[in-house]
């Protein structure tokens, strides 16, 4: 049983840092750790009995001891580098998992917006997290659980009614420390009132060849009338776990866009889900992953549409090399109430290897009559002809798969209205490719 | 205007118009399963030692699978069987060998008249040939001496297993071992009887092959076991009909059906289930929990399942094909309706074995009532399938606002030159077609009718001719006191 | 023969009719002109039954039968035909299957034999002479792949199929070329009698060129705000909507 056995690693360590605490083990939020560990304790990790985590075995993590890291590893150099131009209003640093305050910039933002480390909004607003965390990301699983457990660091955005927020919001992930395997649990919070926009961009990446682990959760509220659009990057090393699961929820009127993208990573697991949880709300979610080596990427969204009037979007695209291996599994669940309902999924994969493997389940699960929902699911390969008709007009070979894949990913492209995020999003695909 | 729809749902929903009883002397087996059960069946049947010894073993086998281990990913939901408290033989007490269709009980005769299949008709007019198993037993075949001219081989299962022995030990279980799954084993231990074809090298059947079966005694279970074998460059076209009459309880039926197809051959196996659907509040039904699968074993050849589902109060059904020789074509085309209370999870898979492989699955789904439909897929492209293709198109209607469609469609690809395409859409049946069709004179249930029979068009065009005309009066049957 | 007496319409909170009337007697033919949202199309969803229309008030008669009472099988059967703005798309359902349903239907309704195909079959090969219909269109599945005239067409042919007492074009101009619609106007033609009665809902005059109106009657904002002969769908065309909306001031001080 080393399932148990790696349970009861991440429990002592649970234990460990609860007796490294002060006054903090007393607080109602540590309380609401203690509930976690002990779910994580009836749970354990998931395996692949549990038809959720059928296709993703999570047993490698076994192999590791993960443990905490230190911020000074990185340099602003480092850091700078990773900036994104047009984006880079606002940028919030964590190294190896905790708050940077010297590498991160916040521009002075209007009355009542927090965009805030968590650990120090428990410790000046207790109340606001309270209020919100662990109320949409219910625990399912063994991964939740922990993450709630060991719940510190990560993001507050918080945006009251009407206020404006200015520039984009960079969070930016920097993990690794030579000769450690290290971990992170970053708990991310926005909460958007009525009437507001924002961009975020969430990025991931690796210092090193060590094999981390990220263990990543975000609960968003959006508010009534408001627009959250979220773009998640993934460019880990190749040895890197990446468990991700974003969890948003949505008021009348609103528009809630979610972009995943993935190009590095070892084994990587997201989980993106949406609830449209009140009228004329719409759920777009779009991703793109481009796999090498013995990647593992699997994508889990759920759209559940509990309200008439709503609509979905979603479409995942990806292009899958080598020995690696592509998971997707995508859930429309349309609740008796939620008539009128246009939700429209589609997914499609490209095998560049004989040795590539892609699994995909797209479910419908409608309890509605009065509905229009259709996915579609395809799988197959670039075309030799059209590779042929590039390479005889002088393209060459590599380029000419680089120029059908980059066209594949079109549909996703032409759905992006920032530009920026755009032209970023064209270079690292293109630089992914070679 | 919408009080039409309550005018609609206050129709009353419609007879289930096969639900009569017959009355005929039966020669039953105490309720209950035990070594000692399948004992008694196999020497009713006068088995061999081989054949008993392999249903003591798949006995064995499950006895050893738990029952929470009974399969429950589908998504449905019903109270746990209790095995103790089936009959597993239950057979017309008059001798059962017939030498002609005129030593045939007439009560039993007129049952299948009831049924519209009667045997004498058949026999002249339509040159379909027909097997009909009444609960437990095959009772009489017809045109099994024209088919033999042709070296045709189409008898009952129990026939089969004293007459053919080599074939049957050969092929039995080899699609569908015993360890398949919990009603696989129980099928294997007890079956009681079924149908049995084999078709021989180069020989194309000159007629429809034709089953029926019928559930009569109260209590019974059928677990009737059909095995079908075209050699190389056979052709066969096979029909499947289903009957049962009204009961309060729930009757189990776990069948088992393995097709073998050698190279170049090609088999049509074609269904129209009626079991008992159970009445408008639920109650009794058939569970049908049947594993039918067909094995593409030689190059170029070709399986293909038609399948139209309106009964049963539950239905569990996956009728497949593995695909392992190269060129070989699976197709899978399936109408499955349910109205008022019933469940049914039905899908295909389509497992690519060889190169160059072939897969179409057309799948329409019907949900009236407060019933739930499930549409349960696999298309598996295995390393070494090269430049294997796969159509799906899974499309779900709604009728009605208490009704549930749902699609979970697997697809697992290995291979780089695969191309699968899936595609599915959901949605209601159209107010405006609806109002079109009246606006022109054709009443509501009429106007639904047209409507879902069009929606059907692709399915039922792959049915032999009679069939399809059955298969929409069916149609129109189960969907009677729907709402529009 | 149609009977239109103050007649109030809801479309869930919005009140579309405000107290229409109109009689229609046999032979004759009306056009019923409006700008965009006055209520045309409504009028002629009414007569024909459709679902989504409260009728708040008045009524709706046809030779002393109320309509408003029927379901629009009912009404189809008595001889109401209604041809859609928009036909809609049937797949699976062949033209010839649906129309040979729905005039058996009809025929039987009436008392009448139901032709079986023999039959069926001549008589829509005479009908389809008259509309110039493409047997090929007969095959295929009701208006699925139609051209925006085939399907208006296809409406026309459902009219010299069915020969209902009173027939509702709604916009059946609308998307046809000239050629199209001279032929449409002329399978109208052919349908009038002494015995029926034709109801032309159109936005535009260039219809009743072809089809040459008794009466002309404009709906603004769910009234007939002016009725009159065929000249008065000329001086509309002439003089646009605002003439008969905002009639000049002089006009105005009542």
């Amino acid at each position: 049983m080393e399932n148990t056995r790696n349970k009861e690693y991440y429990i002592s360590e649970f234990k460990k840092t609860e007796q490294s605490m002060n006054g903090e083990a007393s607080s109602a939020f540590h309380q609401i750790r203690k509930q976690a560990i002990a779910r994580f304790d009836e749970m354990g990790f998931p395996t692949v009995k549990n038809e959720d985590w059928k296709y993703t075995n999570v047993k490698q993590l076994f192999d590791f001891d993960f443990t905490g890291g230190s911020a000074g590893v990185v340099t602003k150099k480092d850091v700078d580098a990773l900036h994104i131009k047009g984006l880079n209003e606002n940028i919030i640093v964590l190294v190896n998992g905790v708050y940077s305050e010297k590498l991160s910039y916040i521009k002075k933002q209007n009355s009542g917006i927090i965009i805030e480390n968590l650990n120090s909004v428990l410790k000046n607003n207790p109340e606001l997290v309270l209020e919100h965390i662990g109320k949409y990301a219910s625990i399912e699983n063994g991964f939740t659980a922990l993450n709630t457990a060991f719940a510190k660091e990560g993001t507050v955005i918080f945006i009251p009614d009407n206020a404006e927020v200015k520039g984009h919001i960079h969070i930016l992930n920097i993990t690794g420390e030579a000769g450690k395997h290290i971990l992170t649990q970053p708990r991310n919070l926005i909460v958007t009132g009525k009437n507001t926009k924002v961009n975020i961009i969430e990025s991931y990446h690796s210092t090193g060849i060590e094999e981390n682990f990220v263990n990543a959760v975000s609960e968003v509220v959006v508010g009534e009338n408001s627009s959250v659009e979220i773009y998640r990057l993934q460019q880990e090393n190749s040895g890197s776990f990446h468990i991700n699961r974003t969890q948003a929820v949505q008021a009348r009127n609103s528009v809630f866009t979610h972009y995943s993208v993935t190009l590095g990573g070892g084994l990587v697991r997201n989980d993106t889900n949406v609830l449209l949880d009140a009228e004329n709300c719409t759920g777009n979610l779009y991703g793109l992953y481009l796999t090498e080596g013995s990647q593992h990427v699997d994508n889990h969204t759920l759209i559940d549409h509990a309200k008439p009037h709503c609509q979905s979007n979603e479409m995942y695209k990806g292009v899958l090399n080598d020995n690696s291996r592509g998971v997707f599994n995508g859930k429309v669940f349309v609740r008796e109430d939620a008539q009128k309902t246009n939700a429209y999924q589609s997914n499609k994969a490209i095998l560049l290897a004989n040795t590539a493997t892609i699994d995909t389940k797209p479910q419908l699960e409608i309890y509605a009559d009065d509905v229009k929902c259709s996915h579609g699911a395809a799988i197959g390969q670039l075309d030799d002809e059209a590779v042929f008709y590039l390479r005889s007009r002088g393209i060459g070979a590599d380029l000419a798969k680089t120029v059908l894949i980059r066209a594949f990913a079109n549909d996703i492209f032409e759905t992006i209205e920032n530009e920026a995020f755009h032209e970023h999003l064209n270079n690292l695909v293109f630089e992914k490719l070679g | 205007m919408s009080t039409d729809l309550s005018n609609v749902e206050e129709l009353a929903i419609s007879d289930y118009k096969y639900g009569f009883e017959t009355d005929i002397e039966m020669d039953v087996v105490p309720k209950g399963l035990s070594e000692e059960t399948i004992r008694i069946i196999s020497a009713k049947k006068n088995e061999p030692e081989w054949m008993l010894e392999w249903r003591l073993k798949a006995y064995r086998h499950w006895l050893t699978i738990k029952h929470e281990d009974q399969p429950h990913w589908a998504n449905i939901s019903y109270p746990a069987v209790d095995f103790q408290d089936i009959i597993y033989y239950a057979a017309p007490k008059r001798k059962i060998e017939l030498k002609s269709l005129d030593e045939v009980d007439p009560e039993l005769l007129k049952t299948f008249e009831k049924l519209g299949i009667s045997l004498q008709e058949q026999k002249r007019l339509t040159g379909v040939a027909v097997d009909a198993v009444f609960d437990s037993v095959s009772v009489t075949t017809t045109f099994k001496e024209e088919l033999s001219r042709l070296g045709i081989i189409f008898c009952s299962m129990s026939e089969a297993i004293q007459e053919h022995p080599e074939l049957v030990k050969k092929y039995i279980g080899s699609v569908v071992p015993y360890t398949d799954n919990f009603y696989a084993a129980l099928n294997s231990a007890v079956f009681t009887d079924g149908s049995f074809c084999y078709i021989p090298k180069g020989v194309r059947c000159p007629m429809e092959l034709s089953t029926y079966f019928r559930i009569n005694t109260s209590g019974t279970g059928q677990f009737e076991r059909t095995l079908l074998i075209a050699d190389e460059g056979g052709y066969v076209s096979y029909l499947e009909g289903c009957t049962a009459p009204m009961r309060d309880e729930n009757q189990l039926h776990a069948a088992v059906v393995e097709l073998i197809a050698m190279d170049d051959a090609t088999i049509k196996y074609s269904t129209v289930q009626n079991w008992y659907p159970g009445d408008k509040e639920g109650k009794g039904g058939i569970y049908n929990f049947v594993t039918k699968r067909g094995a593409c074993r030689g190059n170029n050849s070709k399986i293909t399942w038609t399948q139209v589902e309106t009964g049963s109060a539950i239905t569990w059904k996956y009728p497949s094909c593995i695909l392992q020789g190269d060129n070989s074509i699976g197709e899978f085309y399936s109408v499955a309706v349910t109205n008022n209370h019933q469940q049914a999870d039905t899908g295909t898979k389509m497992i690519h074995l060889g190169k160059n492989t072939k897969s179409t699955i057309v799948s329409k789904g019907i949900s009236a009532g407060k019933s739930n439909n499930s549409y349960r897929g696999l298309v598996k492209v295995h390393k070494n399938a090269d430049n294997a293709r796969n159509f799906t198109q899974c499309d779900s209607l709604l009728i009605g606002d208490r009704c549930g469609a749902h699609t979970f469609p697997y697809i697992e690809v290995s291979n780089e030159s695969a191309k699968v395409e899936h595609e599915a859409t959901t949605s209601k049946i159209g107010e405006d077609q609806l109002f079109y069709l009246r606006q022109r004179g054709i009443a509501q249930e009429d106007a639904i009718n047209l409507i879902v029979n069009g929606y059907c068009k692709d399915v039922f065009r792959e049915l032999p001719m009679e069939f399809a005309v059955e298969a929409q009066k069916l149609l129109s049957i189960s969907l009677e006191g729907s709402v529009g | 023969m149609l009977t239109v007496k103050d007649l109030f319409v809801r479309v869930e909170d919005k009140e579309i009719l405000k107290g229409i009337n109109l009689e229609v007697n046999a032979g004759e033919v009306h056009a019923i002109m409006g700008p965009n949202g006055s209520g045309k199309s409504t009028l002629a969803n009414v007569i024909a039954g459709k679902d989504g229309y409260e009728v708040t008030g008045g009524s709706v008669t046809m030779d002393g039968m109320d309509l408003l009472d029927m379901s629009p099988e009912e009404r189809a059967r008595e001889g109401v035909f209604l041809a859609f703005q928009y036909p809609v798309e049937i797949p699976g359902v062949s033209n010839a299957t649906f129309l040979k349903t729905a005039l058996n239907e009809i025929r039987k309704h009436k008392g009448l034999e139901e032709l079986d195909a023999m039959n069926f079959l001549k008589f829509m090969r005479e009908k389809m002479k008259v509309v110039g219909i493409d047997e090929k269109l007969i095959n295929r599945p009701v208006n699925q792949g139609f051209s925006g005239g085939e399907k208006k067409r296809n409406e026309i042919f459902q009219l010299q199929m069915l020969q209902p007492k009173l027939a509702v074009l709604d916009e059946t101009d609308s998307g046809l070329d000239i050629d199209a619609l001279k032929i449409v106007s002329n399978g109208v033609n052919l349908f009038r009698s002494k015995e029926n009665a034709v109801v032309v809902v159109t936005h535009y005059q260039r219809l009743l060129d072809y089809i040459i109106p008794d009466f002309v009657h404009v709906l603004v904002d769910g009234r007939i705000v002016k009725s009159g002969g065929k000249e008065l769908a000329l001086e509309l065309e002439e003089k646009g909507y605002d003439w008969v909306i905002n009639p000049e001031p002089a006009a105005a001080t009542v």
